[in-house]
Parts: C-alpha cells; sequence; structure tokens
C-alpha cells in the first residue's frame, strides 16, 4: 500500500500525515507516541527511528501488528558523527507483504541496547554480530560472544576508525 | 584452553540429567558433510543430540569492511565470492540495491535476462545442493548426474561471461555484454530436457528406502519455530509457511511471470526434498517464458555517467571516453539514502542493505543472508535425535559457508 507512494516524505509529521492507517504506525502510536522519535519514507520504505530504550517493547509492538518475521538487524558507525553508532532492524510482514526498518541511534564509544531476542529468537546471530564487529552490547542476549573474529579478538572491525588495510 | 574452545558447552547450565556421562563431540571444521568449514560442537548422550552449537567464522574475509573502501562498481565481483553457489542471485540483489539509490530504471530486456539467469543460478544452486545431500545420505549416483548438468549451466554461463562460477556479468544498470547469438537456443535446449533429468533423480531417490528411512520424520522444524529462528526459502516453506519474495514482493519484473510457489507442511528434511525437486520444475517454467517472451532492446541503462560505454563507442566518440575516463577513475556519486533490497535467493530471502552518504563509495554495505539465519535453528532441528541425523539435516537446509562467514 505504501510502494503506491512515491514522494520523499522527511519527518515525523509528514509521515504521520501521509500514512495515518499505516498498521505499523497505528500500532505504536497507540502503544507509546512518544517512543517513535521520527520517521522517514524513502524510496519505498518506511523508516521509523524509536527511543533506544524502548526498542523491545517496540519490537513486540509492530510484531503484535503483524510483521511478524524478523529479517536482519545491521548496524552503522557515523564516526565521528553524533550519534555515533545507528541500528537498522529490518522487519517483514508475511501477511501484509511489507517491510519496514526500526531505527535506534545510539551514543558513546561503547553503547548498550536491550536485546531483542526475546521477540524473535531470529535476532542471536545477528545481534553477536553487531556485537562483534561494532562492539555495541545486547542487554539481555543468552550468549553473548564474538561470532566471526576469534575470541581473542582485539577491537571491532566494522567501526570507521578500524582501518581498512596494515597495522591495527 | 579448553575452556575457551568448548565455552558454550561447559559455560551454559548442563542439561537435564547427568551430564558427566555426556560427550561433547566436534563435527567439522574439516568434516566431510560439513558443507566447508562448518564446525558444530555436539554435547551428546550416547548417540542422542541433547545440544548442539554451530561455531562459525573460519570463512570471515570482512567482505563488508573490503566493500566501504571500493566504488560501487567494484564490487559486484566481490559479492559473487558471499556465496559462491549462486553468484548471480548476489549480483542481482547488489544491483538492485544500487540503482534503488540512484533511482535508475534499467530496460526491460535487461531485467528479463537477469529473470532468466537467475532462474538459472536457482537451478544450478539446487543441483549442487541435491547432489551433496545424496552423496551425504549415501547415495553417490546422484551426485555425478547432477553435476552432468550442472556442467551444462556452467558451459552456458561460461559462453555468456567468459567465467564459469564467479560470472560477475551483471553491472549497475544492467547487464556487462550482450548475451552470444546461441546463448537463449542453448538455454531452450537445457530446459527441455531438464525436467526428464529431474524425474531421473526422483527415479533415483523417491522410491529409494533408504534414502527415505533417512530424511522422512528427521529433522522437523514446525512453522512457529522456523519464522521465529529466521529460516526463510525452501527450509520455511517445507514447514508450511506460504511466503515466497518472488511472488510477494515481486522485483525485476517477476510480477510478470505465472509460477507456482510450492508448499509442504510436513517439516522435516523429507519435505525440504520434495519442495526443492518441485521448485526447480517451476524454475524451468520461468525460464521458458522469459525465453518465450524476450523483449528486444537495449541490455543496459542510457545513463553514461552510471553505465560504461562500449568499447566501440569509446574509442571514437570523445564524449564517450571521458566517460569511461571518469567512471572508471572516481566512479560515480549515489545520492545519499539507506536501502533494503531483498530478493529470493535459492537459499532463501537475501537482503542487501546499503548506505549512501552521497560519495562514489558506499558508507555501509550489509549482506542479509538466508544460511546464516537457517543456521540458528539447527538445534531445534536436530535435538533429541541421532547424530547420524545430522549429516541428513546440514544436507537438507543447503547452507554455503562462504554466505555465513562473508
Amino acid at each position: 500500500m505504501s510502494e503506491a507512494i512515491k514522494a520523499v516524505l522527511k519527518d515525523r509529521t509528514a509521515v504521520l500525515e501521509a500514512l495515518p492507517e499505516h498498521p505499523a504506525l497505528r500500532a505504536i502510536l497507540a502503544w507509546k507516541p512518544e517512543a517513535l522519535r521520527d520517521a522517514k519514507f524513502d524510496r519505498g520504505e518506511l523508516t521509523l527511528t524509536i527511543a533506544p530504550e524502548e526498542i523491545r517493547a517496540a519490537a513486540g509492538t509492530v510484531q503484535a501488528a503483524g510483521y511478524n518475521a524478523f529479517e536482519d538487524v545491521t548496524a552503522v558507525d557515523w564516526f565521528p558523527a553524533l550519534p555515533r553508532f545507528q541500528l537498522s532492524y529490518h522487519i517483514v510482514s508475511h501477511r501484509l507483504k511489507e517491510r519496514i526498518r526500526l531505527r535506534v541511534l545510539l551514543d558513546g564509544d561503547s553503547p548498550s541496547i536491550e536485546s531483542i531476542t526475546a521477540v524473535w529468537p531470529a535476532a542471536n546471530f545477528y545481534e553477536r554480530e553487531v556485537f562483534d564487529l561494532f562492539g555495541i552490547r545486547f542487554a539481555g542476549h543468552p550468549n553473548l560472544r564474538r561470532i566471526m573474529m576469534p575470541d581473542d579478538w582485539q577491537g571491532h572491525p566494522l567501526r570507521k576508525d578500524y582501518p581498512v588495510e596494515g597495522y591495527r | 584452553m579448553i575452556e575457551t574452545l568448548y565455552t558454550p558447552i561447559l559455560t551454559a547450565p548442563p542439561a537435564e540429567g547427568a551430564h558427566d556421562q555426556h560427550m561433547v563431540l566436534n563435527m567439522g571444521p574439516q568434516h566431510p558433510s560439513m558443507h566447508g568449514v562448518l564446525r558444530l560442537v555436539v554435547e551428546i548422550d550416547g548417540e542422542i543430540v541433547v545440544r548442539l552449537y554451530p561455531e562459525i567464522g573460519y570463512l570471515h574475509t570482512g567482505i563488508e569492511k573490503t566493500c566501504e573502501a571500493k566504488f560501487y562498481q567494484q564490487i559486484v565481483p566481490l559479492t559473487d565470492r558471499i556465496d559462491y553457489l549462486s553468484p548471480m542471485a548476489n549480483n542481482l540483489c547488489y544491483c538492485l540495491a544500487v540503482e534503488r539509490l540512484l533511482g535508475l530504471e534499467i530496460p526491460e530486456r535487461a531485467k528479463w535476462l537477469r529473470v532468466l539467469l537467475a532462474e538459472l543460478t536457482r537451478l544450478n544452486s539446487h543441483l549442487i545442493w541435491l547432489g551433496t545431500h545424496a552423496m551425504d545420505i549415501g547415495a553417490l549416483t546422484v551426485f555425478l548426474y547432477c553435476f552432468r548438468e550442472r556442467e551444462e549451466i556452467l558451459r552456458i554461463f561460461e559462453g555468456l561471461a567468459g567465467q564459469r562460477m564467479m560470472t560477475s556479468y551483471f553491472r549497475i544498470g544492467g547487464l556487462a555484454l550482450e548475451p552470444p547469438l546461441d546463448f537463449l537456443d542453448r538455454v531452450q535446449g537445457f530446459i527441455r530436457s531438464f525436467p526428464e533429468k529431474i524425474d531421473e533423480y526422483s527415479n533415483l531417490l523417491t522410491g529409494n528406502p533408504i534414502f527415505r528411512g533417512r530424511l522422512k520424520d528427521v529433522g522437523f522444524l514446525s512453522a512457529a519455530d522456523a519464522v521465529a529462528l529466521g529460516v526463510t526459502g525452501p527450509n520455511m516453506r517445507a514447514s508450511g509457511v506460504d511466503f515466497d519474495l518472488r511472488r510477494d514482493m515481486p522485483y525485476s519484473g517477476y510480477e510478470k511471470f505465472r509460477f507456482e510457489v510450492p508448499i509442504a507442511t510436513e517439516g522435516d528434511c523429507w519435505a525440504r526434498y520434495e519442495v526443492r525437486l518441485i521448485e526447480m520444475r517451476e524454475s524451468v517454467k520461468i525460464i521458458q517464458q522469459a525465453l518465450d517472451g524476450m523483449p528486444e532492446g537495449a541490455i543496459k541503462a542510457d545513463a553514461p555517467k552510471v553505465v560504461l560505454p562500449d568499447r566501440e563507442k569509446m574509442k571514437t566518440q570523445m564524449e564517450a571516453l571521458i566517460h569511461h575516463f571518469k567512471i572508471v577513475t572516481e566512479g560515480f556519486a549515489v545520492p545519499a539514502g539507506e536501502v533494503y533490497q531483498g530478493i529470493e535467493s535459492p537459499r532463501g530471502q537475501m537482503g542487501y542493505y546499503v548506505v549512501s552518504d552521497g560519495t562514489a563509495k558506499p558508507y555501509r554495505v550489509h549482506f542479509r543472508n538466508p544460511s546464516f539465519a537457517t543456521l540458528q535453528a539447527l538445534e531445534t532441528m536436530c535435538k533429541g535425535r541421532m547424530i547420524s541425523d545430522v549429516v541428513a539435516v546440514v544436507g537438507s537446509i543447503d547452507i554455503v559457508l562462504g554466505e555465513i562467514d562473508r
């Protein structure tokens, strides 16, 4: 349904005006409007920026709204800009045949956020990967160990202050 | 030393029953049935699997980090190496993502050729799966037959791209080269005889009591577990979840093709085998439709600042030469933004997340690969079963370690 909109909706007000019936937006507004920090609709994709401390509850809310299948979580390091880290959760609805992105902005050099493995066990490996390569900790994760790099590795390779080549 | 090696098993609370009678067994990374370098730490009680823990990362090469230092067009050959058994699916996913970032429309003929090639890749990948899976179970003949047909697909790819496996044939904005004159005839010849070949595999395996005994009621995965654990593609559809990105969220012109999405409800290894066999037949149908309705026209978008000019033009026209020089030396700037492009790869939902900051190199590229998530369901499928069933289950979920470790 939102595929039909070609325009770019830049902020929360514009998105709320253009997509008042969107199930994920409605569910989040009914649950806690202040948890929705920002929203964006660009290139056919809806991005909802969620307050970091609310991510687990927000994941549960969109899951109840029909976005049943967790697809992916990854991070972007905006170093040296602030807030430094962005987490992007991609969630698909099998019924609505649609995908949304939940976005969380995190500050600090060793940030921490609540794990969503209680909502989707599928996030287990993905959160470990983000922990391993970005050094973002997930509170409540059942087994937060490095997954790609060796256990005794120093540093987090996908951070922007980690060099692509040469010695560290 | 042992403590760090076995952390997951030893630090977790002991399973029910007498823990000291359990044995921790390492399968892999150098194990003939592990399809690459997968290491499974298995806790067994006699021959029964109590816990199972996949230890991965042996093939980690940091492709995502490498991408950040390359121009957009230089990443296409890297994507081949992620899932090396279905290179065209990776190419397609990456090119679609960047094209959406650029807002680039590609010609109809390029879209149809991409669909045709993506489905040929699916056949290629499923043939390897079937051959190696049957070989794990002990049916060696099927392996040779599957590779006979795969060879023909690889020859078609070689004629097309000059390469058998790492084809790198897709480009941002279309395809690299006009396919050779006999390309469509060769594909037609291949798919005319291919359904009989599927019958042949089916004759060897479906009625085979050993194969049946090893797969039936083994490695059960419920529909709820499949969705919760992120399992996608044929593995999810064998558990009864009716979702296929080609049909439900079409890309690259798939909405113009008619095909069935096979579903099974049993959720065991046998269901996964049957779903993939039918999927191969459906792929043949899609390829046939692509051959019948192949439109005329260009194979590259008309975007001189993004798509490399033809060799001939580059040598004769000043403007084309300048564009060529600019693209090769400086790349092309991509408008800032983020895009997540999902496609249905042979193994499930593949998704490439590309973030641009407006320069010629991507700020961040992330690959969501289906096998990585499928691996999380391995313990659920193997728990409480014999250790020999682990081999059957690992074969049936069709993983590629290249895309797990990236």
